[in-house]
């Protein structure tokens, strides 16, 4: 039987329906085969790569890959680590050699990170099943002082983000922000006052609204470019 | 053919809707009306489960808690988990373990909460469809989706989505539950009470397999609206 | 003993302890096996046992059925049982194991509610069935129904005191009754394989189990359990199969009086 795709790229698809049949195509992420047909296993978008078919969650939990930036909040204190929740389904510990200060064994940890900061942290390990380990040895990891948390669809992060950046920086420029996108779907922003924050926020939160829209980079520039420094001056 | 008290074929599903996202908090969530039975299910997770006992290092626990609220039906219903609330919650929880992939979440748990607001029969039923459309709209892997719909015997003929007053009717009716899977259209969830021979009990699943597949319709309509710009969420 | 082992002796039509894949194991009901209750049987089934108990009690009847009495059954999973039973209230376990059995006895109209009224609107009897079960090696569904029919075969009403109230101990001569009588049998599934009556083991393997409560050639009541998918062809051979082990299973009931 000939091979056949029956949806195409960029398809919304739910679980259980058919993305193509055939045996010349294989299933990636969010599909699997049953006898020679590739079904979709989540709602989301398809996404054809010469011979394979994924689909690209548009919800969902967190799940972390080692190497990811990630922004969590401190919520419990051992001996010799502290525990952060940054989502998904399992915990984080962030060690105490992985911290960017020296910190003697015994000290009060809390001094340091208290229950409730927010940190920014890189993920070193991943443990199925089990939990995941931080690092904040590293450029630009730290504790997140001030400003505000916005929380987004994980998988939206890549649209927030913008090919190569361009779209945080865009964002960046127009509200003068300190803008840092964590990868589970937390975003750190700090304004130089409450009004740029706001309006860098709703520009996050438009674009994991429409993602899936097109010419979206113009209606968040035209967005930002109301309001602000820039028209203060009019 | 004898028409229905509602006027309503043999084989014809009361009006249905479906909302998506109605649960803002929730990681996902849904509502599901078919005629005056209405049920809102909102799903939390994967996340991790405690107490540290119940994890299973091979697959995550999905937990599912079915609840009527005590003014969704005309008797008020105190409020509180009943037998009966335990056992739905308990055949709930099979019928969608069967496509949920759990082993993905080990010593995770999805906790799956359905609300009945609105009780005309059929609540089961409603709720198992709003749930699968919450795990969906959670971003839970599922081999394929779930619906579910009653099926039974009202005086002699074998019929489609009985209502309050069918199940309640004189001579008695059988009362057949029935959740299947929307591409292997496998059985899930088979429960059943009354009185049928196996002939009518067959006729009855076929039924049943029909109905199912117009849910499973508004279910892909109602999913896929959410993304596409349309005006669910 | 591992579930692939078990699984890959079902495919080829054996088990461990010989049985075939539609046989039960040794069946005996033995009646009157506690003084104090109306009516009391204990089933075993191999080495699984339940011990079923019904008592009467004088109770106010439903606001929408006046003239008629109800059965109410519990059933108790006491750790004493099994290994993966715990103290405190009916979990869902033994709430489904309860609900299984009243309904099959329920909707086969076993007992004529009718029958159970005193007073119309004031007074009705109440028959409590309870389930006990002393050894779970398996099946306790199956069981549970062959004793809980036992037992009731077995009850005669209570007296009534001069003040309407039941006399508990005191006895008439009046038997409660039965209409149909009717027999419950599971048929589980794993794999590709379709059996009945498992034991603890063969429990731990299966993937659907459907229950059905049978009088005749009519089913009165039906679950299925397990995380399984079922289809309807799946359906149709397990039911070819209970309508089948339903009459021996209704031979051991019949002899009991």
């Amino acid at each position: 039987m000939d091979s056949k795709m029956l949806v195409e790229d960029r398809d919304i698809v739910i679980p259980g329906e058919v993305l193509a049949c055939g045996m010349d195509f294989l299933p990636g992420n969010g599909t699997y085969r049953e006898q020679d047909k590739i079904l979709a296993s989540q709602l989301g978008l398809v996404s054809v790569n010469n011979r394979f078919v994924k689909v690209i969650a548009l919800t969902g939990k967190y799940s972390a890959v080692e190497g990811d930036l990630v922004i969590g909040k401190v919520c419990d204190v051992t001996i010799g680590a502290w525990l952060v929740d940054i989502g998904g389904a399992y915990g984080a510990a962030l060690a105490l050699r992985e911290t960017p200060e020296f910190i003697e064994r015994g000290s009060d940890l809390t001094r340091y990170y208290d229950f409730g900061d927010i940190i920014i942290a890189k993920v070193v390990n991943v443990i199925k099943g089990k939990g995941v380990d931080l690092t904040m040895k590293g450029p630009g990891l730290r504790k997140a002082n001030g400003g505000r948390i916005l929380e987004v669809t994980p998988s939206k992060v890549p649209r927030i983000i913008g090919k190569q950046g361009s779209m945080i920086s865009l964002i960046k420029e127009k509200t003068s922000c300190m803008i840092v996108v964590g990868q589970n779907g937390k975003v750190w922003i700090k304004g130089e006052n409450t009004e740029d924050e706001v309006r860098a926020a709703e520009a996050v939160l438009k674009i994991e609204q429409e993602s899936h829209v097109d010419g979206l980079t113009e209606k968040i520039n035209e967005l930002l470019s109301k309001g602000g420094k820039n028209d203060k001056q009019s | 053919m004898t028409s229905r008290v509602d006027g309503r074929k043999i084989d014809e599903l009361r009006k249905m809707s479906a909302r998506i996202g109605v649960v803002k908090r929730a990681d996902g969530s849904a509502m599901f009306q078919i005629g005056d039975t209405i049920a809102f299910a909102a799903v939390y997770g994967p996340r991790e489960l405690h107490p540290r006992f119940l994890q299973n290092p091979e697959k995550a626990m999905l937990r599912c808690h079915y609840d009527m609220a005590s003014f969704s039906v005309s008797e008020r219903k105190k409020p509180g988990p009943s037998r009966r609330s335990v056992e739905i919650s308990l055949v709930t929880e099979k019928a969608l373990s069967s496509v949920v992939d759990l082993k993905l979440y080990p010593n995770a748990v999805i906790d799956v909460f359905i609300q009945i607001i609105q009780a005309n029969a059929g609540t089961r039923c409603a709720g198992i469809t709003a749930a699968a459309m919450a795990l969906a709209h959670a971003g839970v892997p599922m081999r394929e989706m779930v619906a579910a719909v009653s099926v039974g015997k009202v005086g002699k003929e074998i019929v489609l989505d009985l209502t309050k007053e069918e199940e309640d009717e004189e001579t008695g009716a059988t009362d057949i539950p029935v959740a299947m899977t929307s591409y292997n259209k496998g059985i899930t969830l088979l429960q059943l009470d009354g009185e049928v021979n196996k002939k009518e009990l067959i006729e009855a699943l076929k039924l049943a397999g029909k109905g199912c597949e117009e849910i499973f319709k508004l279910q892909e309509r109602v999913l896929k609206e959410v993304y596409s710009g349309g005006k669910n969420e | 003993m591992n579930n692939d082992y078990l699984l890959s002796l079902m495919e080829q039509n054996k088990r461990i302890d010989g049985r075939r894949l539609d046989e039960y194991r040794k069946i005996s009901i033995e009646t009157g096996i506690s003084k104090n209750a109306e009516g009391s049987a204990r089933c075993k089934l191999g080495d699984t046992e339940v011990v079923v108990g019904v008592k009467m009690d004088v109770g106010a009847p439903y606001p929408d059925s006046p003239d008629e009495g109800s059965i109410i059954v519990t059933a108790e999973l006491s750790p004493m049982a099994s290994p993966d039973f715990e103290l405190g209230p009916p979990g869902p376990m033994a709430t489904e194991l309860a609900r299984i059995i009243d309904r099959g006895i329920r909707e086969s109209k076993a007992v004529d509610f009718k029958s159970l009224c005193i007073e119309e609107g004031e007074k009705v009897w109440m028959l409590f069935i309870d389930i006990y079960p002393v050894n779970d090696d398996g099946n306790l569904i199956d069981a549970s129904m062959l004793a809980a029919m036992a037992a009731l075969k077995q009850v005669k009403f209570v007296k009534l005191k001069e003040d309407g109230k039941a006399d508990f101990g005191e006895h008439t001569n009046k038997k409660l009754g039965l209409g149909k009588e009717p027999v419950t049998t599971t048929i589980y599934k794993a794999g590709k394989s379709i059996f009945v009556d498992p034991n603890n083991k063969e429990e731990g393997i299966f993937d659907s189990r459907l229950s059905a409560a049978i009088a005749g050639s009519n089913i009165y009541a039906m679950q299925k359990g397990g995380t399984g998918v079922l289809s309807l062809q799946d359906i149709e051979q397990m039911l070819e199969l209970a309508f089948k082990k339903e009459k021996d299973l209704r031979k051991v009931l019949d002899a009991v009086k």
